[in-house]
């Protein structure tokens, strides 16, 4: 179930080179239902549309989540400017996320790049609970640009690769799945289109969970705005983002 | 408190408010937020003969005031909504608009005979429109001979009374409205997106992957307004109106203007409670405005 609420900000940093942190405090971390769903926030009334951000992290003793996003528009520029103590009016939790009860992997796999690494954080949270053996590997363009390094080493053994080799690993990520071949069951990725594919295409033998990012509209699944194609043969031939998604099983759509 | 009820061809009200076609899905995600018995009526997501998956994405894009979207009419097909999603809305107690859409005028007739034949189907609106498809939509709405002819044959084949959804991307839309009324039309919609625009400056090249989208929301609103004082003023049949409403002083606009009743769009994705927060506070706008009763309302900026 979605709710809308204004939640107030309890904090509010910049973790990396354009990147922020924040959290919120209020009633939507009691309806979060797995790692991987969204909140759609409206950040000025005077904007046309929601924006949506991955849920970082949830805190039920203290009922708060956290986000964590890039400053890449006028969305994002003007919510880098809100205080702590102001209120953000924030519609969720939406989608779908990673389906961790009926995943049944011992060693998990967990692929980000970028801006797509905060769902993993909470997804890798709840699978090292269940006792899941948790590996991150982690992409940024640059050094300034890494995040959350630390956090995920709580987890599990992380590698870190940088386009330009400024920190960890010069390359992509996919630069690094070899190396990891045998030491997991199952991958769970977020980020960029192509490094999705990529992803996929590299870890074709594994099961794997993708999330998928696109333009949103309503953000609920009633205005079709976001859809992506389900292979051939498939009854409805599409699946919605916001809806059914944005956490897909591979081969569940086509990228 | 002032009644907002109000009876339109073959829709009996309890407000003249309801979701405008497109942005409510058919009304599952919403009934989730709300009860969908307190809307005045509900307008469905297009019906065409045959599924359509539509157009690439990005399918929607913010603009000043307003919002760019590209969805090309995707559905099921009719007779998978009849089957697979009207059912649901038979449980609410709301009249429920069907909006029909097609490429050829066969189309047209094809999803409106199976539309009327609903039990819950109260009315047809039909979409001649759609600014975001190659074929078919927009041409029918730009070319008043085209409208007229749509509009009979549909008329022939319907049970219902049929609505007929104006586009704004033409010089002279009372020519328009007044060739629909002419063939039958028992209502106006008024109105759909108009063709719009916006570049990506770093890659410098449409946002939208159709290019063009249609443009909606607050941007768009003196537009239907204008253009639903001059027809008011040349049709006798009534009109619903639509484009940007947010506010119940929007919803006030629009009746002064002369529709009898509003469709809420683009709003829903911004506050998916707006119709039913301008429901609660419509009675005491239409009373602040010094109105006794929404019919006095209607027109008003007429007399
Ligand atoms: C399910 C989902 C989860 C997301 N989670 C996060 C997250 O945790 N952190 C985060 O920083 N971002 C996340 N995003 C992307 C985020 O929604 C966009 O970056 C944001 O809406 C941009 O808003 P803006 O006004 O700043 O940019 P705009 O001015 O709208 O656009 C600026 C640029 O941002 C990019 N962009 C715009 N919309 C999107 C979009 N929906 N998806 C991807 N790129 C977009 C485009 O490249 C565009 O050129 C998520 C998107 C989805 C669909
Ligand atoms: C995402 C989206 C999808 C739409 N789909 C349809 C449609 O299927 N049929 C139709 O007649 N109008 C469609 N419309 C147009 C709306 O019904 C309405 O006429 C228009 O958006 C103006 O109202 P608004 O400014 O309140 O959004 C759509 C609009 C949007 C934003
Ligand atoms: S954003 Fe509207 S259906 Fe997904």
């Amino acid at each position: 179930m979605m709710i809308r609420e204004d939640m107030e900000i309890l904090s509010h940093e910049l973790v990396a080179e354009k990147t922020y942190q924040m959290t919120l405090k209020g009633d939507m971390p009691s309806y979060v239902k797995q790692p991987g769903q969204f909140v759609h926030i409206m950040i000025d009334p005077s904007d046309s549309l929601r924006r949506p951000i991955s849920i970082a992290d949830v805190d039920l003793t203290s009922g708060t989540l956290t986000i964590l996003y890039k400053v890449l528009g006028k969305g994002t520029a003007s919510m880098a400017g809100k205080p702590v103590g102001e209120y953000l009016d924030v519609l969720g939790p939406g989608g779908n996320g990673f389906p961790i009860e009926e995943v049944s992997a011992s060693r998990a796999l967990l692929v980000g790049g970028g801006i797509g690494v905060p769902p993993l954080y909470y997804l890798g949270k709840q699978l090292k609970e269940k006792g899941i053996e948790v590996t991150t590997v982690l992409g940024f363009q640059h050094a300034g640009a890494v995040f959350f390094e630390d956090e995920f080493r709580e987890l599990g053994e992380v590698f870190v690769a940088t386009n330009d080799g400024s920190y960890g690993n010069k390359g992509f990520v996919t630069d690094i799945l070899p190396s990891l071949e045998g030491k997991f069951d199952t991958y769970f990725s977020c980020g960029p289109a192509v490094m999705l594919k990529a992803v996929s295409k590299t870890l074709g033998n594994y099961d794997g969970y993708l999330s998928i990012e696109e333009r949103l509209g309503c953000g609920v699944g009633a205005c079709f705005a976001c859809v992506v194609p389900a292979p051939d043969g498939d009854a409805k031939g599409y699946r919605k983002i916001c809806r059914d998604g944005p956490v897909f099983r591979t081969g569940e759509v086509i990228l | 408190m002032i009644s907002t009820q109000l009876s339109l061809p073959g829709l009996k009200m309890k407000n003249p408010i309801m979701p405008a076609s497109g942005c409510f899905g058919f009304g599952k995600e919403f009934s989730e937020f709300y009860d969908l018995s307190l809307l005045g009526a509900i307008i469905i997501k297009a019906a065409t003969g045959k599924t359509r998956y539509g157009n690439p994405t990005p399918r929607v894009a913010e603009t000043s005031s307003g919002m760019l979207n590209a969805i090309g009419l995707q559905n099921p097909g009719v007779d998978r909504i009849i089957q697979e999603e009207l059912p649901f809305l038979s449980e609410f107690d709301t009249p429920v608009i069907a909006n029909v859409a097609g490429s050829t005028v066969e189309e047209y007739v094809e999803v409106a005979e199976k539309l009327s034949r609903v039990t819950h189907v109260q009315a047809l609106e039909l979409n001649i429109s759609c600014p975001n498809v190659k074929e078919g939509g927009v041409q029918f709405g730009t070319d008043p001979e085209l409208a007229a002819e749509v509009t009979g044959q549909v008329k022939k084949v319907s049970k219902l009374p049929v609505y007929v959804k104006l586009s704004p991307n033409v010089t002279d839309i009372v020519a328009m409205a007044k060739a629909v009324e002419k063939a039958g039309a028992d209502g106006l919609s008024m109105i759909n997106t108009l063709t719009g625009m916006r570049l990506d400056l770093n890659s410098k090249q449409p946002i939208i992957a159709n290019q063009t989208g249609g443009l909606s929301g607050p941007a768009i609103k003196p537009i239907a307004i204008r253009m639903i004082y001059q027809v008011y003023q040349e049709v006798d049949i009534p009109i619903i109106g639509m484009g940007g409403i947010e506010t119940t002083d929007d919803v006030i606009e629009y009746l002064l203007a002369g529709a009898s009743a509003v469709a809420i769009g683009s709003a829903n994705f911004k506050n998916p409670f707006i119709c039913k927060e301008i429901i609660e506070e419509l009675p005491a706008a239409i009373e602040r405005y010094g109105f006794t009763t929404i019919q006095d309302t209607i027109g008003g900026a007429h007399r």
